[in-house]
């Protein structure tokens, strides 16, 4: 062995750090950057004549529109209308899929009746049953409710039964240890466990929350966004066209960041 | 309370996992079960605590619980089985809403429990926060509450550095001393046996029989780390476990 102290600190490398990445963070402000960016690109576009008004409105012309509709009152009546559909509709989809995805979770006979169920009505297009919860439900709100409903439905069962699934069962063998009674165990052990999963079904469920409420609007329906979308394509007009999808993309940031402080506020004891 | 094994038997499909055991377990005594891995410890334990049933055999429970017990039989898992949601505070009620035990009744048995084990500071953090050695003096605590007549404790130290054995063991003692409660205590460590056990049953490789059972006689109290009669006990226990071993080893060689 050769004696270290003899050597000078200059024959050393500083070993390289290897260790970063794969710990992603929230970093609000790229997001914001990112949109603005792709906003700019697209205004700067528009003016300077190499992308046609054909194929996309002015950004600024967009803004102009969704204005007016702000002045002129009917924003609000139609995004009222559209998140009530939303909020009934994901409600119970969600809540009747998460019983059902609990239900599969913890007994057999359930799970062995329902899963081959669920696998085959979740691939069904649930837009192509519209007609179909027409004539059950009416032209009016209950089939829009239903077609929401059903469509956040299977997703949230999928994910919920998975999720409970993954609990870990020494925990629930430490609950039957203590002699906890079996609602204790669903209740205290089983649910929050799942949550996490739950959760992050959730995300995937109310994205197709708002796609399916934009069809059903597509249906009869006087106000709305997805009949203001509807209205304005009929007109090729691309500013309103734009502007309802705007209001949209909006709707979607909101459902997730709702999310977000339900997962922060439901799941902090992971990080 | 005591509990007596009558010639319990298991077998999980073609496989015998063990034979005939038959055990008494004395109030107020701690008694160890050592093995090579795989002779049935765990599986033994499984159906001590009522989470298995056995083939054969039958396992009683002699006498009553003592006043004030919430849940005879109670394990302390190897893993700590700690819930991740919940505080410090917050697992060890768990195991008393259940008995409708809330409120000031509850903390107060939170409190004294949590004082025996030396954890009064960490009532709100959660186990996450927690060292390995203090999760599993959680999961002790949490045992504590429910006022036990016997603690089945399924390697209840393996998880831990050796340091942090010697001092928990130190803790099971005093807490033994102050208050003696019945304890089975499944353990690799030969080391944790003599320490602990007022009895050591040693089962023989697969299917588990009761190969011998050694008796301690030296208060717990008075037992300390590198004591020569000690020595001379794990020296007897690792001449027969040695020999389960190897005899396992060779069997395995011979499949
Ligand atoms: N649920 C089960 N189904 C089938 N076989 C099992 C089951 N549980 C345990 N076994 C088998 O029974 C035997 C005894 O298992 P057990 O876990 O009781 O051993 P152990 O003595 O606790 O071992 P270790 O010291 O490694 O913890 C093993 O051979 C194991 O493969
Ligand atoms: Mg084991």
């Amino acid at each position: 062995m050769s004696d270290i102290s003899s050597k000078s600190p200059s024959d050393g490398r500083a070993v390289s750090f290897r260790g970063g990445g794969f710990a992603p963070k929230s970093r609000r402000w790229v997001g914001f950057a990112v949109f603005a960016f792709l906003i700019l690109i697209a205004e700067w576009g528009t003016r300077s004549g190499w992308i046609s008004a054909l194929t996309l409105p002015k950004p600024s012309d967009v803004l102009v529109t969704f204005h007016e509709l702000y002045q002129s009152g009917l924003l609000f009546k139609h995004l009222g209308l559209s998140l009530g559909r939303l909020v009934i509709g994901a409600a119970i989809g969600a809540s009747i899929g998460i019983s059902v995805g609990v239900l599969i979770g913890l007994f057999s006979y359930i799970r062995s009746g329902l899963v081959p169920v669920i696998a085959a009505i979740f691939p069904i297009p649930k837009i192509a049953l519209l007609p179909l919860f027409v004539i059950w439900f009416g032209i009016g709100e209950g089939s829009k409710y239903a077609l929401i409903a059903f469509g956040t439905f299977t997703p949230t069962v999928v994910a919920t039964y998975g999720a409970v699934d993954n609990v870990d069962r020494t925990l629930i063998r430490m609950g039957q240890s203590f002699g906890l009674s079996w609602w204790s165990i669903v209740r205290k052990i089983v649910l929050p466990g799942a949550m996490p999963g739950i959760l992050s079904g959730l995300r995937i469920s109310f994205a197709i929350a708002i796609i399916l409420l934009v069809a059903a609007e597509m249906l009869g329906a006087e106000y709305g966004i997805g009949a203001y979308i509807l209205e304005a394509g009929s007109l090729y007009d691309l500013e309103r066209l734009f502007a309802g999808v705007v209001i949209l993309s909006l709707l979607g940031v909101l459902v997730s960041g709702c999310i977000g402080v339900i997962e922060r506020r439901v799941l902090g004891w992971r990080s | 309370m005591d509990i007596r094994l009558d010639g319990v038997g298991h077998s999980y499909g073609d496989a015998e996992v063990m034979r005939d055991i038959t055990l008494d377990i004395a109030s107020g005594q701690i008694v160890c079960i050592v093995g090579p891995s795989g002779c049935g410890k765990s599986t033994l334990l499984r159906f001590i605590g009522g989470l298995e049933r056995p083939d054969h055999g039958r396992i009683l429970q002699i006498g009553t619980p003592p006043e004030g017990c919430l849940n005879p039989l109670t394990y302390v898992f190897q893993d700590f089985a700690l819930l991740p949601w919940r505080s410090v505070f917050g697992n060890i009620s768990l195991v008393l809403e259940d008995h409708g035990i809330r409120g000031k009744t509850a903390k107060a048995i939170i409190d004294d429990v949590l004082a025996r084990t030396k954890l009064t500071d960490f009532a709100s953090a959660l186990p996450r926060q927690l060292s390995g050695g203090m999760k599993q003096r959680v999961a002790i605590a949490r045992a504590l509450a429910v006022k036990p007549a016997v603690m089945l404790m399924d390697e209840p130290l393996s998880a831990l550095d050796s340091q942090t054995r010697e001092l928990l063991m130190d803790d099971l003692v005093d807490l033994w001393t102050r208050q003696p409660f019945t304890a089975v205590y499944v353990t690799h460590n030969l080391a944790e046996a003599v320490r602990l056990g007022h009895k050591v049953v040693v089962l023989s490789r697969r299917p588990g029989q009761i190969r011998e059972i050694v008796d301690i006689d030296k208060p717990l109290g008075d037992r300390e780390f590198g004591d020569a009669d000690l020595e001379a006990h794990q020296k007897h226990l690792w001449q027969l476990m040695r020999d389960e071993a190897r005899a396992a080893d060779a069997e395995l060689l011979h499949v």
